[in-house]
Formats: structure tokens, C-alpha cells, sequence
């Protein structure tokens, strides 16, 4: 029986193919929004988790301030600002604590940020200078793929040299092998002693790629920069990072206080942007789905006005022998129908949205956000189905027949 | 008996006067005959087919249906009792639109539960037999007045039905369709089908071997034709 009313239903959702199709237009838009922005988020999620995981998982940061706890961090931009920006920071302590715990800690870099003008021929460049020691390649993960890395000796002798990441390497000097060339940083000649692999960077943002990496001794002696803002640890292993974490900041609190700096680990640091990232897919999500509201009435509008219009055909199928919960099914199957088509159509649409918004951003579409999209939209439109089937099943014959 | 109606009377109010549409009506309906019901507008015959019909209920009185008091049916059952004792030829014809004569005549089937493969068997059958088995994909648009009409009798006859109620069934047809649905009608009742016509045309009424009238909700006239029958056979 059921399938013969499900016939009925997809009868006469065929014989008014623009209206079915007008109908289902907002579930169509609703379920697309939903399952494409879900997938901007969740594929953001899993590309930070996965540059993350580049970076390398036994390292430890410390910064000045308290970016992420209370009061500071993200519920207070400015004062979290001023607090990270506190020379309070020395290279004495990265020294020290490697120096005293060389069973935790591998090696460890402090760095720092400036900014100089790069020219090299006739290209000129506004560049942020990141400031190292030699031990970063190793910290974080980052090697060359033409020439080498400055040594120790080249750091702590302010020698002026630089690392170049491949993305600006390409920008100034093209095709040019830059190995060992002049580079003009504020007018004053560097050498370029290697270019780094790629990293793959934040989209819009500065990227790793982009710095042009230099001793951090030269930094402070030639440019602008003066404090550190941040050391950064490699720890042995990952089983480690507890007591790590612990043995700097009993060395740090020797001499700063407890809310001068932060000790953090990337998975912390990881956990707090996916937190904000999960709030941002479920607000996204849940605007999203406010579209599929209004796509459901839409169906249940058109649905009152299919059930008034359909008023002598309603009679009549009572009349012929239909019941009651004949039509109401008939009606509600029609509402479904018209919903499922709708959110299959919308899945496409999200897919081949996708496909195209993965050229300039990463997005994927997982399985759950489909299930729920469709879910979702299978339950709309049963939810609003309900009041049109209801009034088409309460219809007297007698008085639907007579209907003009 | 076919069909008996006990007293049955229909009372409707109208704000806070009640208006007796069928007052204390009996009357028996044997298997074969075909009826034709008269009266003025208001006279009751409308009222006293969707009572006959299974439509509506009686507010007093029995109705006994192939000798079942179906009275208090409830309206899972009347469905039923529609579906399967009683075929409806309406003025308006009252086809789906946009939909193949076949699928129309094979709409009771639909609610009968039938496979699909019966139903296109039986609604072709019965599209032969009012003369149509070659316009089994025509849609209503596409058809005549006369030919709409002898659809909605093939859909009537589909579930082979006890009885088959006609409300004014050529009232919306021009002399000489009317007269084919006439023609369609009575060759039905030599076939042995029950028929009750309602129909406001003496001529129309003619072609019944039994006719009652109406007026003001109660049966002023039942007079049967002494015309010797053609065919007495079921």
C-alpha cells in the first residue's frame, strides 16, 4: 500500500515540476550552506591540525604574558597584546635551562621579529626578518633544499648572512639561483646562505614561507627588534613534555613572576584553536541552518496551497475509497519526497561547491555533515508536512466534492 | 434487498434553525433495478444520495447495506464500503487532471490494494467496455465531454461495485453525448447493474425503470414503469 501512495505522491509531484522544483529550492539552498560551510570549517580544522603536526609535536613555547588564560588571549586582544610584546624574556634563561636539564631538552631557540626593506637588482620588498639561533632548523622541523643553515658561530658573531623561505626567495630573486648572492636588507649586504623547504603557509596571513630568517644576534644589533618574544624547546620525547614544561618554569620564576610568561605545549595550543574553530563550524552550521527552516515552511506553505487547490481531488479519493491516513500520507509523502529530493539536490550542489573552494581554501565534506544536512532535511520537511496532510485528511467528502 | 433505508432522516442547522434535508424517508432498492431520483433544488435528493452513497451519515434512521446495518460505520469503514460496494458518476466528471484515462480508472483499484498489474488490466477492460480501449493515455484535456464522462463510468464500474450512484451524470453534456451516457447507462442496467440516477430531466429520467421524486425531504412519488424487462439476469 505504502508503495503504491509513495506512486501518488511522485504523480503528483511530476505534473507540477516547476512548483515541486520552486519548493524545493530552499531546502536545496539550506542543505548546500550547510554541508559547504561545515566543510570550510572542518577542513580548516584538520589543515591547521596537520601544519601543526609539521611543526613537530615535541615542542614546548614560551611566550610573555598569558595569551590564553583568562583576561587575556582572545577575550582581550589588546591587553594580551601589550602582554606578549614584555621584554621580560632573556636569552640568558633559554641557556640555563638547556644548560641544566640536558636530559629533557634537546636544544631550544629564542626568536624575535623585525622588519627591513629587501632589495635585490631591481626588486624591493617589505619582509619580516624572523630572528633565530642555528637550533631552529632542528626545533622546528625546517631544513633547506639549496645551501645551508647559518652556524653558531655566524649567530653569536651577528654575521650577515640569511636563510631565505622559498617564498620570498621566489619573489626576489625569480629564477635566480640565490645561493651566495648579495641581498640588500635596509641597503646593508647580506649573504644568502640557503633557501628553505616549504611549509605550506596560513592563507591570507604572513606564512613561515615568507620570512627571511636571520641570526638573531644580527637582528638585534642591525635592525629594530628588541625584545624576544618567544623561546622555543625541543623536548626529547613526547612522554617528557610534563616535566619539561615544569622545569622551565621553575627556572623562569627564579627571576619573573608567575603572570609574566606561559609555558604551552602544541597540543594545547591545538586544542584551543580547534575549540574555536568547532564553535565557529557550529555557528556557521547552525546559521546555515536557519535556511533550512525557512525551506520547510516553504514546503509546508506550498503544501496548504497544494491541499485548498487539490480540494476536489482530495473529495474525490475519499470518495473512491481512500481514508483518511491514505491521504495524509499521500500528503506527507509528497512534503518528504519534495524534502529529500531537495537535500539530495543540495548535497550536489555542496560538492561541486566544494571542488571548486578547495582551489583557494582547504574544505572538506565529512560524512557526518551530510548525514545530518540530510537528516535534518528529511525531518523538516515531515515536521511542516504535518499540518497540510492533516488538514487534507480532515476534509469532508461531501464538502470537498461540492469545492469550486 | 439490495439497499433499505430505515426512517432515515439528515438534519443540518443552519445558525440556530435546523433544516431537515431527508425527514423520515424509507425505501428498498432491489438488485437490478435502476432508479431515477427527482425533485426541485432543496428538494432532499442530494442529501439522500450522500446518505445512500455512504458520504455522509444519517443523524436518524438505519441503513442496511446487502443485509448489514452499516449505520454506524465509522468512516475507516465507509472508505471501504465505498471503495468496494459503490461506484460514483459525478456532473462534474471529477477526473484527475493531467492524468491518463487509464490511471484515473484505475484509481480505486489503487485503494483497493490491487498490484499494479491488475489495475492496468482491470481499467483497460473497463475503458473497452464504454468504448474508449483506444484512448487509454488520454489525459481529460484531451478528451470530449461525453468521453470524460465515460471514463469517470469505467472508474464507477472498475471494483465491480453493488450499486452505482449518478448525480445529474449528463447535466454537463451537450443532446448528443448525453444521449450516448444514456445509451451507456441503460445498456449497464440490462447488463444487470444497479443504478440510482439523480437527475432534475424528465427525459433523463425516463430511461429508469423506477422512478422517485422529492419534495421539501420526503419521497412524494415512487412510481415503476410497467415496461417488461429485457433481461432479467444479474
Amino acid at each position: 500500500m505504502i508503495g503504491a501512495i509513495i506512486a501518488l505522491a511522485i504523480k503528483s509531484i511530476m505534473l507540477n515540476k516547476v512548483r515541486s522544483f520552486l519548493t524545493m529550492l530552499g531546502v536545496i539552498i539550506g542543505v548546500g550552506s550547510v554541508v559547504m560551510l561545515t566543510g570550510i570549517g572542518t577542513g580548516l580544522q584538520s589543515y591547521i591540525s596537520d601544519q601543526f603536526a609539521a611543526l613537530g609535536t615535541n615542542t614546548l613555547y614560551v611566550v610573555p604574558g598569558n595569551p590564553f588564560g583568562e583576561g587575556g588571549g582572545f577575550s582581550n586582544q589588546e591587553q594580551a597584546f601589550i602582554e606578549t610584546t614584555r621584554p621580560v624574556l632573556k636569552r640568558a634563561y633559554l641557556d640555563r635551562i638547556l644548560r641544566n636539564h640536558r636530559e629533557i631538552f634537546n636544544s631550544g631557540t629564542a626568536t624575535a621579529v623585525g622588519v627591513a626593506e629587501a632589495r635585490f637588482g631591481s626588486t624591493t620588498k617589505k619582509a619580516t626578518l624572523y630572528g633565530v639561533m642555528p637550533a631552529y632548523s632542528q626545533v622546528q622541523n625546517t631544513n633547506t633544499t639549496t645551501g645551508r643553515w647559518f652556524d653558531k658561530n655566524e649567530e653569536t658573531n651577528a654575521d650577515r648572512v640569511v636563510v631565505l623561505g622559498p617564498t620570498v626567495a621566489e619573489e626576489l630573486f625569480g629564477k635566480v639561483d640565490p645561493i651566495n648572492k648579495q641581498l640588500k636588507l635596509n641597503g646593508q649586504n647580506y649573504t644568502v646562505l640557503g633557501v628553505l623547504e616549504e611549509k605550506g603557509g596560513s592563507f591570507g596571513g604572513p606564512s613561515f614561507d615568507s620570512y627571511i630568517y636571520v641570526p638573531l644576534e644580527t637582528l638585534f644589533q642591525q635592525f629594530d627588534a628588541t625584545y624576544i618574544d618567544s623561546l622555543i624547546f625541543e623536548v626529547r620525547s613526547q612522554d617528557q613534555l610534563v616535566a619539561a614544561t615544569a622545569a622551565i618554569e621553575n627556572e623562569l620564576l627564579r627571576d619573573l613572576e608567575d603572570d609574566d610568561f606561559s609555558v604551552f605545549d602544541q597540543t594545547q595550543l591545538l586544542n584551543t584553536i580547534n575549540q574555536i574553530l568547532g564553535a565557529l563550524t557550529a555557528g556557521l552550521g547552525g546559521i546555515a541552518a536557519i535556511s533550512l527552516v525557512v525551506g520547510g515552511i516553504g514546503i509546508m506553505n506550498i503544501m496548504l496551497v497544494s491541499v485548498t487547490e487539490r480540494t476536489r481531488e482530495i473529495g474525490l479519493r475519499k470518495a473512491l475509497g481512500a481514508t483518511p491516513r491514505m491521504i495524509l500520507l499521500q500528503f506527507l509523502i509528497e512534503a518528504a519526497l519534495l524534502s529529500i529530493i531537495g537535500g539530495l539536490i543540495g548535497l550536489l550542489v555542496a560538492f561541486a561547491g566544494v571542488q571548486v573552494i578547495k582551489n583557494f581554501f582547504p574544505a572538506t565534506i565529512t560524512l557526518q555533515a551530510v548525514m545530518l544536512a540530510f537528516g535534518v532535511s528529511t525531518a523538516v520537511g515531515l515536521i511542516f508536512g504535518v499540518a497540510p496532510a492533516r488538514k487534507a485528511a480532515k476534509l469532508s467528502p461531501i464538502e470537498a466534492l461540492r469545492y469550486e | 434487498m439490495l439497499l433499505q433505508l430505515k426512517n432515515v432522516s439528515k438534519y443540518y442547522s443552519l445558525g440556530s434553525s435546523t433544516i431537515k434535508a431527508l425527514d423520515d424517508i424509507s425505501l428498498e432498492v432491489a438488485e437490478g433495478e435502476f432508479l431515477s431520483v427527482m425533485g426541485p433544488s432543496g428538494s432532499g435528493k442530494s442529501t439522500f444520495l450522500q446518505v445512500a452513497s455512504m458520504l455522509a451519515e444519517p443523524t436518524h434512521g438505519q441503513i442496511i447495506l446487502k443485509g448489514t446495518d452499516v449505520t454506524d460505520y465509522d468512516e475507516i469503514e465507509r472508505a471501504h464500503l465505498r471503495n468496494q460496494e459503490i461506484g460514483f458518476v459525478f456532473q462534474q466528471f471529477n477526473l484527475l487532471a493531467r492524468t491518463s484515462a487509464l490511471d484515473n480508472v484505475a484509481l480505486p483499484l489503487v485503494y483497493a490494494r490491487q498490484s499494479h498489474s491488475v489495475q492496468v488490466e482491470r481499467a483497460k477492460e473497463m475503458l473497452d467496455r464504454v468504448g474508449l480501449g483506444d484512448r487509454l493515455h488520454n489525459t481529460p484535456a484531451q478528451l470530449s465531454g461525453g468521453q470524460q464522462q465515460r471514463v469517470a463510468i469505467a472508474r464507477a464500474l472498475v471494483n465491480n461495485p453493488s450499486i452505482i450512484f449518478a448525480d445529474e451524470p449528463t447535466g454537463n453534456l451537450d443532446s448528443k453525448s448525453g444521449k450516448e451516457i444514456q445509451n451507456l447507462l441503460s445498456e449497464l442496467h440490462r447488463s444487470g447493474k444497479t443504478i440510482i440516477m439523480v437527475t432534475h430531466e424528465e427525459n433523463v429520467a425516463a430511461i429508469a425503470d423506477r422512478q422517485i421524486v422529492f419534495r421539501d425531504g420526503k419521497i412524494i412519488s415512487d412510481s415503476k414503469k410497467k415496461k417488461s424487462k429485457r433481461s432479467n439476469n444479474k
